[in-house]
């Protein structure tokens, strides 16, 4: 149960009043207080810092250090306090905590230091507020990446059993690793800007002879360029048959941008090399030149920040498409107002609206070449409108895009935002099954232990009912004692989904006999309530019935139910449970002046007709004192 | 360059007008409420010094302004019954502690409730009762109002239940109470019906002390 809440449970307590006139049944007695009736001060020495609170302050989470017995091992006798030998300063976000019920982490604390605080204290980090989860989460995860570096590190050291794929595979990857690798990584390096610079110099005109006019280096010494680019054509394949051979999913390094790029690089070499002769595509043979630029691209292997530079570009790609999209729109409104504007006056250049777009993109990018220029005033005036609007256009969605970049270029991994989603969810499922579970469960728990010993009572045993109490403190028994009165009211009791599940299929197996319209429902709360005595759900010591003549009838799943009966009634019940001792082997357990029969509740099959006659009639005689025990 | 000087300073004006408002409503909505003192809670309740400290520290703890709504009272009240759904009573108790009918509970109200339910004679928790079953509060239990009621108090168990909840359990149990609380049968149960039915009641009577002790 939460937190601060723990302060209000006297007030729900005395507005269940509202229930009592509404209830047929007498309630439940309501648990002891046994201790002091007012309220004292604890004092909490934190290395010779003195916090001091409430005692019921602490006790609002028992299930911590400071709210459960654990911190009478702290205690000093001499000087009456509670001494704890650990860090003052995270202590105050842990005291904070417990009295206003919600945990902070202060952004100057060091996380594992924090981390060690919590578990001390035994608070669960789940808890720590919306307010400051974020931030931890973030600084947990730095700090994991951390270790997980410096273990890698640390790891680098070669594995006894791994193949030569693997080996190679690694030396690709990190080229730190070995002398191999490292001398791998700088000479392709080396022929990527060798062949980057070939291609640039190829077009360059080189010195003319006298005899022949300008004339690019590329058509001068046509065999040696030629020869340097099949060098670094066939260096880069076998790097990427290499990498192909070595990578552990082939499949998925194939879709890798960086295995594309690579195939895209060498390529246009191979289609060259197949159609030299051919005059008609000569044309498309130097446009596929053109694609040789795209080795550049292979330096991102080797520059992480290019890396991050075109993964930003990727996570910005709404910002960009917005302002592609919003450039689009001005270009398209300001060419077709100049064109028109500029229709009257005699040649002008603007002679269509898509040879007005040139003159707008120009001039909204304020690039202003003046190869296009307006004449006419109306012109002139809407040129001016362009190019402003160009400077606003273009000026907002950019700081968008420069914030993202520094945003990632700082975090550099933005995936996890991704998984951090995964994990907020099972944050949020931690912390309600730690507090509802617990409190839910917790009391379904505690109902079993109260009617197990009901029954350990019968059997006569009282040890272990005292042992089965200890460890609830007063408030989870007063809430318990709360969510009892509940049920006497309403006439139902709280279960929990597996038995629900099993409740749910009883019931429509019944529907589905239709054999006799089930008495249970028609009975409902009205008769069961002040008849039943109690009810047991917690699997009895020998649990371990017979099932197997069960198994062989009907092939839906059976349910089986312990009845204990007591005390009176017993003519009523024996004629059906002799019918059912008949069918079934019996274990009995002893108890005093009671029997104990089952019956097995079936799917009917014409053999099972007998069993299928009693299973609802013995849920009719639910009505009278018998005990439902189910084994779970 | 100057046009993004406009275009920044421009924002910063639309940001401004915009917190503005957004504080103007804050401070329209943080109403901080002050209790009468001590003495005069000692004298209008039946609580003493110390029990009207701890029941002021712990209400304050949970709402620091002074005074619960009806959504932070919903929220308390049903992290005490994480099964079902605590709103729909929560919101009838909610009425009925509001005495002033102001759309908030104040510690006074809060604790004057208290007072009644915890200190109160039978007569005085009967009559609580009797206000809070009373949703429109004009002196008569009518069934619907008694079904509201107890459809309320079903939705608290939730759905995973022995036995299963049908739909008209709640109708069931209004006319179980109808049948005892309703004398002369006409429909409705008036308070002098409700006290009387009540107090001949052992099971009734019984469960009046049982919170006594609470505080």
């Amino acid at each position: 149960m939460a937190a601060g809440v723990a302060a209000w449970l006297p007030f729900a307590r005395a507005a269940a009043i509202g229930w009592m006139p509404v209830a047929n049944c007498p309630m439940p007695i309501a648990p002891r207080d046994h201790r002091k009736r007012h309220d004292e001060l604890i004092i909490l020495n934190v290395s010779g810092r003195r916090f001091q609170t409430w005692r019921t302050t602490l006790d609002r989470y028992p299930d911590t250090l400071l709210g459960s017995s654990e911190k009478q091992f702290f205690y000093d006798e001499e000087t009456k306090e509670y001494f704890f030998d650990r860090d003052p300063d995270s202590f105050r976000s842990i005291l904070n905590f417990y009295r206003t019920g919600k945990l902070h982490y202060p952004r100057y604390e060091c996380i594992s230091a924090y981390d060690e605080e919590l578990t001390f204290f035994g608070i669960i980090p789940e808890i720590i507020g919306d307010c400051c989860y974020e931030e931890y989460k973030d600084r947990k995860r730095e700090n994991a990446e951390r270790l997980q570096d410096d273990q890698d590190d640390n790891k680098d050291c070669k594995l006894p059993n791994m193949t030569y794929r693997e080996t190679m595979w690694r030396a690709f990857e990190n080229p730190h690793t070995s002398t191999m690798a490292l001398v791998f990584y700088y000479v392709t390096g080396f022929f990527i800007a060798i062949s980057v610079l070939t291609n640039v110099i190829e077009t360059v005109p080189c010195g003319a002879t006298p005899s022949q006019k300008d004339m690019p280096c590329g058509e001068r010494y046509t065999i040696a360029f030629f020869c340097m680019d099949t060098a670094c054509v066939l260096i880069f394949t076998v790097e990427y048959l290499m990498r192909l051979f070595a990578a552990p999913s082939r499949y998925q390094f194939m879709r890798s941008v960086m295995s594309i790029i690579d195939v895209v690089a060498i390529f246009p070499y191979y289609i060259g090399l197949v159609m030299t002769d051919n005059e008609d595509v000569s044309g498309a043979f130097v446009t596929l030149r053109v694609f040789r630029v795209f080795r550049i691209f292979k330096f991102s292997r080797h520059s992480q920040g290019l890396r991050i530079l075109g993964y930003t570009l990727k996570s910005c790609a709404s910002e960009l498409g917005f302002l592609l999209f919003s450039l689009t729109m001005a270009i398209i409104i300001f060419a077709t107002v100049m064109f028109y504007a500029e229709k009257g006056s005699s040649s002008t250049k603007f002679t269509s609206i898509p040879a007005s777009f040139w003159y707008t993109i120009v001039t909204m990018t304020t690039l202003g070449y003046g190869d296009m220029v307006p004449k006419t005033i109306a012109g002139k005036i809407f040129g001016s409108i362009c190019s402003l609007s160009g400077v606003l256009v273009i000026a907002l969605p950019v700081p968008v895009i420069v914030s993202n970049f520094s945003r990632i270029y700082h975090q550099n991994q933005r995936a996890d935002k991704r998984r951090a989603q995964k994990v907020q969810k099972a944050r949020l499922a931690r912390i309600r099954i730690a507090q509802t579970g617990s409190s839910c469960t917790g009391f379904l728990q505690s109902k079993r232990n109260d009617l197990l010993n009901e029954l350990l009572e019968l059997t006569g045993s009282e040890e272990e009912e005292q042992q089965l109490n200890k460890g609830m403190s007063l408030l989870e028994s007063q809430h318990h004692h709360l969510l009892h009165c509940l049920e006497k009211t309403t006439a139902h009791e709280f279960v929990d989904e597996q038995l629900y599940e099993q409740n749910c299929l009883e019931t429509t197996i019944q529907s589905y006999t239709s054999r006799s319209p089930s008495f249970s429902s028609q009975d409902g709360p009205i008769g069961t309530c002040c008849t039943r005595r109690g009810k047991m759900n917690s699997p009895l010591p020998n649990s371990s019935l017979p099932l197997q003549p069960s198994h062989q009838q009907g092939s839906l799943q059976e349910l089986s139910a312990l009845h204990i009966q007591c005390g009176d009634k017993l003519p009523h019940t024996t004629s059906r449970s002799s019918l059912n001792m008949k069918t079934d082997d019996v274990g009995l357990i002893n108890c005093k002046g009671s029997q104990i029969t089952t019956a097995i509740i079936s799917i009917p099959t014409a053999p099972s007709d007998t069993t299928d006659g009693g299973a609802p009639s013995i849920n009719t005689t639910a009505s009278s004192n018998v005990i439902k025990v189910s084994a779970l | 360059m100057g046009a993004l000087m406009v275009i920044f300073s421009l924002q910063k004006d639309q940001r401004r007008k915009r917190t503005d408002s957004v504080e103007d409503e804050l401070e329209l909505s943080a109403v901080r409420h002050r209790p009468e003192g001590l003495e005069q809670l000692e004298a209008l309740t039946r609580f003493n010094r110390k029990e009207l400290q701890i029941l002021y520290r712990g209400f304050k703890n949970e709402c620091p302004s002074g005074v619960v709504n009806e959504d932070t009272f919903k929220d308390i009240y049903s992290q005490f019954f994480p099964q079902g759904d605590a709103s729909t009573y929560a919101h009838f108790l909610f009425n009925a502690f509001d005495t002033d009918k102001d759309g908030s509970v104040s510690f006074e109200d809060f604790v004057m409730g208290l007072s009644i339910l915890l200190r109160g004679s039978v007569q005085e928790k009967l009559n609580w009762a009797f206000n809070l079953y009373d949703i429109n509060k004009d002196g008569y239990i009518t069934k619907e109002e008694m079904l509201d009621i107890m459809k309320a108090i079903y939705d608290m168990m939730g759905k995973c239940t022995y036995p299963l909840l049908k739909d008209d359990t709640p109708r069931q149990h209004v006319e179980i109470f109808f049948q005892k609380m309703d004398k002369n049968k006409d429909g409705v149960v008036t308070i002098d019906e409700f006290i009387d039915c009540c107090q001949n009641d052992e099971n009734i009577m019984r469960s009046m002390q049982l919170f006594d002790n609470v505080i």
